[in-house]
């Protein structure tokens, strides 16, 4: 998927975890280009592989995890050779900054606001104290949060108030990509519909460009310029917001965008059968066969790859050509 | 809030569970009180389901152990076919227990490993020594399997609880409580929890309950799904009762100003449509509420009147009840 706006390219990710149940296959084989200015939103069940390919893009995967990749170029850099030491000083944060998920509970309890902002900066640029701290005073007034709280330890402040001090904390290093994973799912739907104004003031505000990972193929709607769907460790179909809601190609697309209620209307729901599988023993072929209502014999057997269709529109479907839009 | 909320009741039968003033207060440091629950009165009437509604703070949650009677209120009643819930013993107690029935969402997370769905699903039948022959109670699993669509039963009865989906095990922990054959269910957020492609399966199965005429109380932030499976929708803030009324008017015409911030809030699925915080800040402590009306320093629409003077539960229109002093 060449871009020639490209900020963040990722080329044939894969993570394996060691599990003692043997390895179990997170990420197989993803390649995406997010462009400049773009939200990306990424969506996907929970073990979809959505937070994994997150870490694996930052090199933050925990000891039992293994990755490889062709390239992952942040900014035009190649990050797969570098060291954990210039990653630090060069990329993360500065270039690309991650909220991680249930962030809420990422801050440090024992510590005040302001003070896990100086933390922060200071494991990747050298700058004051006090400088840090205006600066942070200045972000938390722009996503709505009294600078006085800087003086607050975590657990003073509502859900509502630690997710846009992590947003916050993300931007202190002025990063021109952030990765955000799940920031609104534990809060409440008023508190949800302000963190996603917020964000959407920030990132035109900053000129961010941003993966906004959700499992809630809603709030992506709301969100996104253009929307990746993953499925057991894939991605499945890549198109813009529009296209995904309105032409989905690949069934497992068309059967999550009717398994999700709308509160405008009173159309009845359905739902994909069967579950999503276990990924130390994924199927063969089409990792989303077995629950597929238009399964073929090729499906049990082969895997079908990401594909190009008109209109900038991918899907890894061997019958895709049945739902493309002429 | 002295007035019981219209829910339409059936001639000639009452409601099943009532509450009247509800009142839970904690007590906490220095002296200080919080009302969880503040006044609040509605019924459950026999073979219809009952949402409600509202966000962490709301009381909901301890709305709903009350009527378990894990909670026991500080002022108001709660009854079950008339009976005071606290003053039930020895014979009326276990027979209250059975036939009211809390589906806890995942309780499954610190199972024994061991535990097969014929355990899991007799359990409570078991304990109560309700039935003991292995024939009646595997009579009852395979009956309440049905109901949750885990079918052919003989396909998961001895399957081990922790092999089995997310899903799965949520249309277990309902049958467990199908087993008891209850008179009402009270469940906690049976669905939000789920993931996407698996929760329809949920809603189609809380659909078939209600045609079949199980009554059922949902408690829930989740205004989007309990749409599809309730016919009465209350909404509450700050322990309190804002508005209530059929389901399907109360979401697509909101009365209270929160109810209206609650709907605008919720995302659909369609990128032509944003969603909107018409509410400002956050739900107030509940320890501390605000003058007034409870809602007023969020409400787009609050006077000065609402500061000052507390809006009561009244009928807005036909069947339709709210507080608020402009509601129309």
């Amino acid at each position: 998927m060449p871009s020639a706006t490209s900020i963040l390219s990722v080329r044939d990710l894969h993570v394996t975890f060691s599990t003692p149940r043997g390895p179990l296959y997170a990420v197989q084989g993803i390649s995406f280009d997010l462009g400049e200015g773009e939200t990306m939103g990424l969506v996907g069940e929970s073990g979809s592989g959505k937070s994994t390919l997150a870490l694996g893009i930052l090199r933050l995967l925990p000891l039992n995890g293994k990755w490889t990749a062709k390239s992952i170029s942040v900014m035009g850099q190649d990050v797969v050779s570098m060291s954990e030491r210039d990653l630090n000083s060069a990329v993360r944060w500065t270039k690309l900054a991650y909220v991680p998920q249930a962030s809420q509970n990422a801050l440090d309890p024992l510590y005040r606001v302001g003070d896990q902002f100086v933390e922060t900066v200071a494991a990747h640029a050298k700058v004051e104290r006090e400088d840090v701290l205006k600066k942070a005073g200045t972000l938390l007034e722009q996503v709505g949060v009294d600078p006085a709280k800087l003086q607050s330890y975590p657990w003073e402040l509502s859900g509502g108030q630690k997710q846009r001090v992590m947003i916050a904390m993300a931007l202190i290093l002025e990063p021109k990509i952030v990765i955000l994973d799940e920031p609104t799912t534990a809060l409440d739907t008023i508190i949800q519909a302000q963190i996603l104004e917020l964000f959407k003031q920030m990132r035109s505000f900053q000129k961010l460009s941003s993966i906004f990972i959700s499992h809630d193929i809603s709030v992506i709607s709301n969100i996104a310029d253009r929307v990746g769907v993953m499925y057991a460790g894939s991605l499945v179909e890549m198109a813009s917001v529009s296209d995904i809601f309105k032409n989905p190609i690949h069934p497992y697309t068309q059967g999550l965008r009717e398994s999700v209620p709308d509160v405008r209307k009173n159309k009845p729901i359905s739902f994909i059968p069967g579950t999503p599988p276990d990924m130390v023993n994924p199927p063969p072929g089409c990792r989303f066969h077995p629950r597929c209502p238009y399964v073929q014999e090729v499906c049990k057997k082969s895997d079908p790859p990401l594909l190009p269709y008109p209109g900038d529109h991918y899907a890894a479907c061997h019958f895709a050509e049945r739902w493309v839009k002429q | 809030m002295g007035e019981a909320i219209a829910v339409s009741q059936p001639r000639g039968s009452g409601p099943i569970l009532e509450t009247r003033d509800l009142k839970v207060q904690f007590k906490l440091k220095g002296g200080h009180k919080l009302s969880a629950v503040d006044g609040v009165t509605l019924s459950i009437v026999r073979n219809q389901s009952l949402g409600i509604a509202g966000e962490s703070g709301s009381g909901k949650t301890t709305l709903g152990k009350t009527l378990l009677r894990i909670q026991k209120p500080t002022t108001g009643t709660v009854k079950f076919e008339g009976r005071d819930v606290t003053k039930l013993r020895g014979k009326e107690l276990r027979e209250f227990q059975r036939s009211v029935q809390m589906v806890f969402q995942d309780p499954f997370d610190a199972i024994d490993p061991l535990f097969t769905v014929f355990d899991a699903v007799t359990e409570g039948v078991r304990v109560g020594r309700i039935e003991k022959s292995r024939d009646k109670l595997e009579a009852i699993v395979s009956d309440a399997l049905k109901r949750v669509q885990l079918s052919p039963p003989e396909e998961f009865i001895h399957r081990r609880i922790t092999s089995l989906s997310g899903g799965q095990r949520q249309r277990v922990a309902i049958a467990r409580s199908l087993a008891m054959n209850p008179s009402v269910l009270v469940l906690d957020e049976p669905v939000s929890m789920l993931d996407a492609s698996v929760r329809g399966g949920v809603i189609s199965i809380m659909e078939d309950l209600k045609k079949s005429g199980t009554t059922f109380v949902t408690i829930t932030h989740d205004i989007a799904t309990v749409r599809f499976f309730t016919d009465t929708l209350v909404v509450m803030y700050l322990g309190q009762v804002v508005e209530t009324g059929a389901t399907k008017d109360v979401v697509s015409d909101p009365l209270h100003p929160y109810s209206q911030a609650l709907i605008a809030a919720v995302p659909v699925p369609d990128p032509s449509y944003h969603v909107k915080s018409l509410a400002k800040g956050e739900i107030a402590n509940a320890a501390a509420p605000p003058s007034g009306c409870r809602f007023h320093p969020r409400c787009p629409y609050a006077q000065e009147r609402c500061r000052v003077e507390e809006p009561k539960l009244r009928e807005v229109r036909k069947g339709r009840f709210a507080s608020c002093h402009f509601a129309q």
